[in-house]
């Protein structure tokens, strides 16, 4: 039997909000034992859920 | 005074998060209209689950049609009592290189339905696109796949993407002209909508910029401010009853990513070229394997430009639409007010996302300029 592509763009899309998830819930972490560091957390944060998002999008549109 | 601002902030912003329910509203309402008086007429049960049938493929259709590029500026329609339809908006010029230079405006297609003549040449509409035909009568020709099979000609048009882009660099222009005028005039001190954009300006210079890029920021600078601009105004241009989705357009995201990569491999140093083709401080048979790797990643870092600000647009546009359209399948209290309070939230989201993804843009745009500037100061690393 012939799995869909739309599943497999699927476990992607679970991978890749694991790692989002993942990537804020330490942020969050680190903003709150160093609050004043927060700006940089900010930044190197977005640039990594950035990189993820983009597998994420390449997943769905490959499917 | 600055607090006695903030409720006016809000209904400003509250005011933009609804402008896209105004959009998406207009044409479907008609429609609902139509369809529930031929379903108050005809009782039969299966004829209204056809009737809903059809709004769907509707809806799918409209959603399909605002993702596109147009040749008109397409506001909105309605039907008038005697079931005819009205297109309120206006014709773009057609420019197109076939034999010489055609120039007409769109009006001549009538919505597609009929071929536009120019110097003895006649072009039809087909799915958005423009084909060239025999004579004002012919047809497009499809093939098995339902693909167009006739010729089509270099097109050069100002469509309703260009005709945007082209509106939102006047904007920027004068903007930002008038700003520096006001500058030199008040000494330095910000003025109005200066005031506004001045901590923009100068978080994408000393957040942005000056740690990701170094001591050379200064020559991106002009750079990163257009692309974070231009990108952010067409996100929030999406957002309004002009439904238009220039960012949400790969050709155009494209461009804007081709930029960035040539801008990086024309301003790289050496170092930059050292560490692609002969990566320093690792065994010789792993500098072969790497070469190609990071040659690939040259060009993988620009498509995923190109991808995310398309998709994420793309996405939040139909997520927004489709969410809209639930309220014409529905026809209830309960999906009227469930489709009001998510469209209504995902629109303020889509507030933050438009200002996300040019922040991100510009934020990897600025890292990958750092990478292809960056001194070689470390040597001892490399042991």
């Amino acid at each position: 039997m012939q799995i869909p592509t739309i599943v497999g763009a699927g476990l992607i899309v679970i991978g890749a909000g694991l790692g989002i998830g993942k990537i804020g819930g330490s942020a969050m972490d680190a903003i709150a034992r160093q609050p004043e560091a927060s700006g940089k957390i900010q930044t190197a944060m977005l640039i990594a859920a950035a990189l993820i998002e983009g597998i994420g999008f390449a997943a769905l549109f490959a499917s | 005074m600055v607090i006695s601002k903030k409720p006016l902030h809000f209904i400003v912003a509250t005011l933009v998060a609804f402008l896209p329910l105004v959009t998406v509203a207009n044409p479907t309402n008609d429609t609902t209209a139509v369809a529930h008086t031929s379903v108050a007429t005809e009782t039969a049960t299966e004829h209204h689950e056809g009737e809903s049938k059809d709004l769907k493929t509707e809806i799918k259709e409209f959603i399909n049609h605002h993702l596109q590029d147009s040749y008109d500026f397409h506001l909105f329609s309605y039907e008038d009592d005697a079931k005819v339809e009205h297109h309120i908006g206006f014709p773009l010029p057609v420019i197109l290189w076939d034999n010489g230079l055609q120039l007409f405006s769109s009006s001549k297609f009538h919505h597609g339905e009929s071929a536009a003549e120019s110097n003895g040449n006649y072009y039809r509409l087909f799915h958005g696109k423009i084909y060239k035909v025999a004579n004002a009568d012919e047809q497009v020709a499809v093939d098995a796949k339902h693909h167009a099979t006739n010729e089509k000609p270099f097109d050069f048009s100002i469509t309703k993407n260009v005709f945007m882009m082209l509106v939102v660099s006047i904007i920027m222009f004068l903007l930002f002209t008038s700003l520096a005028k006001s500058y030199a005039k008040n000494g330095g001190i910000a003025k109005g909508a200066g005031r506004f954009f001045e901590p923009i300006i100068l978080y994408i210079r000393d957040d942005i910029a000056i740690p990701n890029i170094g001591k050379n920021y200064k020559k991106y600078m002009s750079y990163l401010l257009t692309i974070f601009f231009f990108v952010w105004f067409l996100n929030i241009f999406g957002l309004t009853p002009l439904g238009v989705n220039v960012t949400g357009n790969i050709a155009i995201t494209a461009g804007l990513a081709l930029i960035t990569y040539l801008i990086t491999t024309f301003t790289a140093n050496k170092n930059y070229w050292g560490h692609i083709f002969w990566m320093p401080g690792v065994p010789a048979p792993m500098k072969l394997v790497l070469a190609p790797i990071e040659l690939l990643g040259t060009i993988i870092k620009p498509f995923s430009l190109m991808i995310r600000l398309y998709a994420n647009i793309v996405a939040g546009h139909v997520v927004l639409m489709s969410i809209i359209g639930l309220m014409f399948i529905f026809k209830n209290w309960l999906g009227s007010s469930l489709s009001f309070v998510l469209a209504f939230a995902l629109s303020l989201l889509e507030i933050l996302v438009a200002a996300l993804q040019a922040y991100i843009f510009t934020m990897l745009s600025a890292l990958y300029f750092g990478a292809a500037n960056e001194e070689h100061h470390h040597d001892d690393a490399h042991h």
